[in-house]
């Protein structure tokens, strides 16, 4: 096998738009900065986002940065740490002015300012009306965000590692990360790239479930390589459902629908959010609404002749609205289901969307693990984006929060980097066997001769992960199915490949994407049966109660062997006035 | 369904072929679901894909004699076999997959990024909805590369024509009301090549996934340099 050796100041893994903030900000910096990315950069999945990106620019309502952090933090269901909110959101505004300048095409207002509609979970004054708070580019705005930042990336000449798949972390015996082992998808050949500083930007694992908005290539790969690198995962069990994914298929109808005045509807034509939310109605936060439309079809109350799922109304907006702010949505509904939104309603179900856990990181965006009563950084490693957990999401993610954290931290990581690389001028020796366990597992894959497939595999764990660890969560249903997905996590060690091509072999960027997964259901599963509460989006059947007494913390996942740690939640924010937790009514 | 499909390997020493394929479709399947199935059945079928919903563009492919995303073709009605085949005119890599870098490279070269000289006001740089219109139709594109790979004039010349795609992006920020670059970026289109290569022969405007206009775009190029070079 073919091993080539490169040199850099820092290497990004990953070519959302996290990573490509971040590597901007170093490029611009004049630094060395590599970028990785198993797919060609502006094919990342920040491309699918539609909605927009929160920040409190107070454009068509009255807005400021506290209202964003009490809704955030009511939103995580106080899982959420203050100081790492409070900073998001009082950069959000700067960030996203600075998107603009770099000439994101947002849409506009008549004065020609940013044009921001309302989504779920935005209040005014600290609970009461509804706020507008997300900047939005039609229903494109993560395609505008990720196209951008590919082209300022080319003014300030990153350096491109496209159609490279990362393997595993490089760490000395020190602890220090010194870089990555990467694959050429083109040729199979291995690349060691070296760099002072890595910051994995990886992005989240969607494809954990059968049913899901994400794309084929969300796989949680940064997240499997830190647990192989020994380090934990926090808050795993949270995994969050988006209300309303295309009814059995899955692409995302996005929240900007009912920002924009969509509603749903039951079976008997009853606009049932009101039940559920009497203040917010059909923008209440995620879980809430996912949470409803299960237990309206449950109960039998679902649309269609399977009563399988319920409607989203938007022909009252008009065609002309439709086609100005949905036009994104409306052709999804054309190509995929044959109807125009603007004159039938979308058939909609609940659909697993986003990871709220992640690779724990500090404020700036470092990779930190627990170290005698606090918590230390690991020196040479950052984490930014969805792969990350800073954590300012908590239990439930709000929508449009999650374009801003990446902006925001894939931002605030290339600053810490920055200071980090006057201070860390040299590269570290390589360690001679820092390259042999990844090639171990490669040519692993070249040899069995018996084994699964690794699509069959990849199946096995997304029905898996469906039927034992969805929306609704017993002890009973999650431990057969952590014994289940153990079982899986030990047979994905095990894959047979029938292309033993080195050319573009995609078989084999499969099993390895299947055993990151398979790492990761155990990661999840395993801190959803621990969790004995009902907490945003992890809702225990059997434990109903938030329970702050005891749950007020977040878990920290180890792999092999499996343990669960746990830490505290940060209850303070940097400034302003502690949000102290109450029920949660939207 | 019947498919006929381009094989290549480079490493077996063999020459491309077609290799047929039958599924069972079923009724609103797309073709990209119809290649993951085929897949199941023999693993070694290379070809790209990410998103399933027509936004990432990486899963074009020449259907039938037509540049296609495959997830958002339905198979429904294709005649048959069907033929699938690498984007034409593109180094082929393996099977369906081709080596887009002709296409990124003219891409990079049109310099696709917002262009400002005045110092950057605090807050955003207003642009009015009727500016920001302007950016409809442009923005969009995808990079999926259906355009360029279907235009003659970027088969004969992909180094010097800049093709479909990249002069899309060079009015994207030709018509964007905050760039200043109009005037070097009019001076690089200028010559026999780059630009005034397009016969106007609509092939991009056909294929687009998207449903843009690239040669619309190259006309209103040529009205601007008319107008602003003389
Ligand atoms: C359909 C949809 C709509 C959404 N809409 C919104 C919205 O409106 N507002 C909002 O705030 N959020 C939205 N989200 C969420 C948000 O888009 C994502 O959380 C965010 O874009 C993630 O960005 P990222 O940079 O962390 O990762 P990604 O954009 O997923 O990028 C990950 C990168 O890592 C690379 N990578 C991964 N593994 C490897 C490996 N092994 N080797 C090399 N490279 C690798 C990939 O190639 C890719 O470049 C939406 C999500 C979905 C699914
Ligand atoms: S119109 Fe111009 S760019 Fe489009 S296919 Fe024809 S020659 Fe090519
Ligand atoms: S203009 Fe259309 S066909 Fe051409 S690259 Fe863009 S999206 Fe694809
Ligand atoms: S898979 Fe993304 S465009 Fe087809």
């Amino acid at each position: 096998m073919t091993v080539v050796h490169r040199r850099f100041d820092v290497l990004v893994i990953g070519a959302g738009g996290g990573g490509l903030r971040a590597a901007l900000q170093l490029a611009s910096q004049e630094a060395r900065v590599a970028v990785v990315s198993k797919v060609f950069p502006t094919r990342s999945h920040t491309v699918a986002a539609q909605g927009g990106v929160n920040a409190a620019l107070a454009n068509v309502t009255p807005d400021n940065w506290q209202w964003h952090l009490y809704d955030t933090v009511k939103g995580s269901d106080w899982l959420g740490d203050q100081d790492a909110i409070e900073y998001m959101c009082r950069t959000a505004a700067e960030r996203v002015i600075e998107l603009e300048h770099y000439g994101v095409p947002f849409s506009r207002l008549d004065d020609g300012r940013i044009y921001q509609r309302p989504f779920g979970g935005q209040s005014q004054h600290f609970g009461g009306a509804q706020a507008a708070r997300t900047c939005a580019a039609a229903d494109r705005t993560g395609h505008a965000i990720l196209h951008t930042l590919y082209q300022q990336n080319i003014r300030c000449r990153t350096t491109f590692f496209d159609e490279y798949f990362a393997l595993d972390l490089i760490q000395d015996e020190e602890g220090h990360v010194l870089g990555a082992v990467t694959l050429e998808i083109a040729t199979g050949d291995v690349v060691v790239i070296e760099a002072r500083a890595t910051l994995l930007a990886t992005g989240g694992a969607g494809q954990l479930y059968r049913t899901n908005t994400n794309a084929r290539i969300n796989t949680g790969d940064g997240l499997a390589m830190a647990l192989r690198a020994g380090l934990p995962l926090q808050d795993m069990e949270f995994f969050q459902f988006h209300p309303t994914g295309i009814a059995g298929k899955g692409m995302l109808i996005s929240e900007a629908v009912r920002g924009e005045g969509g509603y749903l509807v039951n079976g008997d034509g009853e606009r049932f959010m009101s039940r559920y939310a009497p203040k917010a109605h059909d923008l209440a936060s995620r879980d809430v609404v996912s949470r409803a439309i299960y237990t309206e079809v449950q109960e039998g109350r679902g649309c269609g002749t399977e009563r399988d799922h319920v409607q989203l109304h938007i022909s009252h907006l008009g065609e002309a609205a439709i086609a100005e702010r949905l036009p994104g949505i409306r052709e999804m509904c054309q190509t995929f289901l044959g109807i125009d939104p603007a004159a039938s309603p979308i058939p909609v179900y609940p659909t697993a969307h986003y990871m709220m856990g992640g690779i724990p990181t500090s404020r700036d965006a470092r990779v930190v693990v627990p170290a005698g009563s606090g918590e230390e950084a690991v020196p040479g490693l950052w984490a930014a984006g969805e792969c990350a957990c800073v954590s300012v999401h908590g239990a439930n993610r709000l929508g449009g929060n999650s374009l801003l954290d990446i902006i925001v931290f894939g931002r605030a990581a290339a600053d810490d980097i920055e200071r980090w690389l006057q201070e860390a001028p040299y590269h570290r020796p390589l360690p001679e066997a820092a390259v042999a366990r990844s090639l171990q597992r490669l040519e692993a894959l070249e040899q069995d001769d018996d084994g699964e497939r690794p699509a069959e595999l990849r199946k096995a764990i997304q029905a898996t992960m469906e039927q034992y660890c969805g929306v609704f969560r017993t002890e009973a249903k999650l431990q057969e199915g952590l014994a289940q997905v153990q079982a899986l996590a030990q047979r994905s060690l095990k894959l047979r490949l029938s292309d033993r091509s080195r050319i573009f072999n995609i078989e084999r960027i499969e099993a390895l994407e299947t055993q990151n997964l398979a790492a990761l259901a155990c990661a999840t599963v395993a801190s959803a049966l621990a969790r004995t509460e009902s907490r945003g989006a992890h809702s225990r059947v059997d434990h109903p109660e938030r329970d702050d007494a005891q749950w007020l913390r977040h878990t920290l996942y180890f792999h092999q062997p499996a343990r669960l740690e746990y830490k505290p939640v940060k209850l303070r924010p940097l400034t302003a006035e502690p949000i102290p937790p109450v029920e949660r009514i939207y | 369904m019947r498919f006929s499909i381009y094989r290549y390997q480079p490493e077996s020493g063999d020459a491309p072929s077609m290799q047929p394929f039958e599924l069972a479709v079923r009724p609103g399947m797309m073709l990209r679901e119809a290649l993951l199935a085929l897949r199941d059945t023999d693993p070694t079928l290379a070809f790209r894909h990410s998103c399933g919903e027509g936004v990432c563009g990486s899963d074009a492919m020449n259907v039938n004699g037509r540049n296609v995303l495959a997830c958002t073709t339905p198979v429904d009605g294709l005649k048959e076999p069907v033929q699938i085949r690498p984007l034409p005119g593109m180094p082929v890599v393996r099977d369906l997959i081709v080596d887009m870098e002709p296409f990124f490279r003219q891409y990079r070269a049109i310099q696709p990024y917002l262009q400002v000289n005045d110092p950057l006001p605090e807050s955003e740089q207003r642009q009015s909805p009727t500016e920001r219109q302007r950016l409809d139709g442009l923005y969009e594109c995808i990079l999926c590369g259906c355009c360029s790979t279907a235009c003659p004039s970027f088969w004969w010349n992909p180094d010097k024509f800049l093709g479909p795609a990249a002069l899309l992006q060079a009015w994207r920020f030709l018509a964007d009301s905050r760039d200043q670059g109009r005037e070097a970026r009019l001076d690089f289109l200028e010559g026999p090549f780059r630009l005034f290569r397009c016969h106007s022969i609509m092939n991009c405007v056909e294929v687009c996934p998207k449903g843009l206009n690239p040669t619309r775009t190259i006309g209103l190029i040529r009205q601007m340099m008319l107008r602003e070079m003389g």
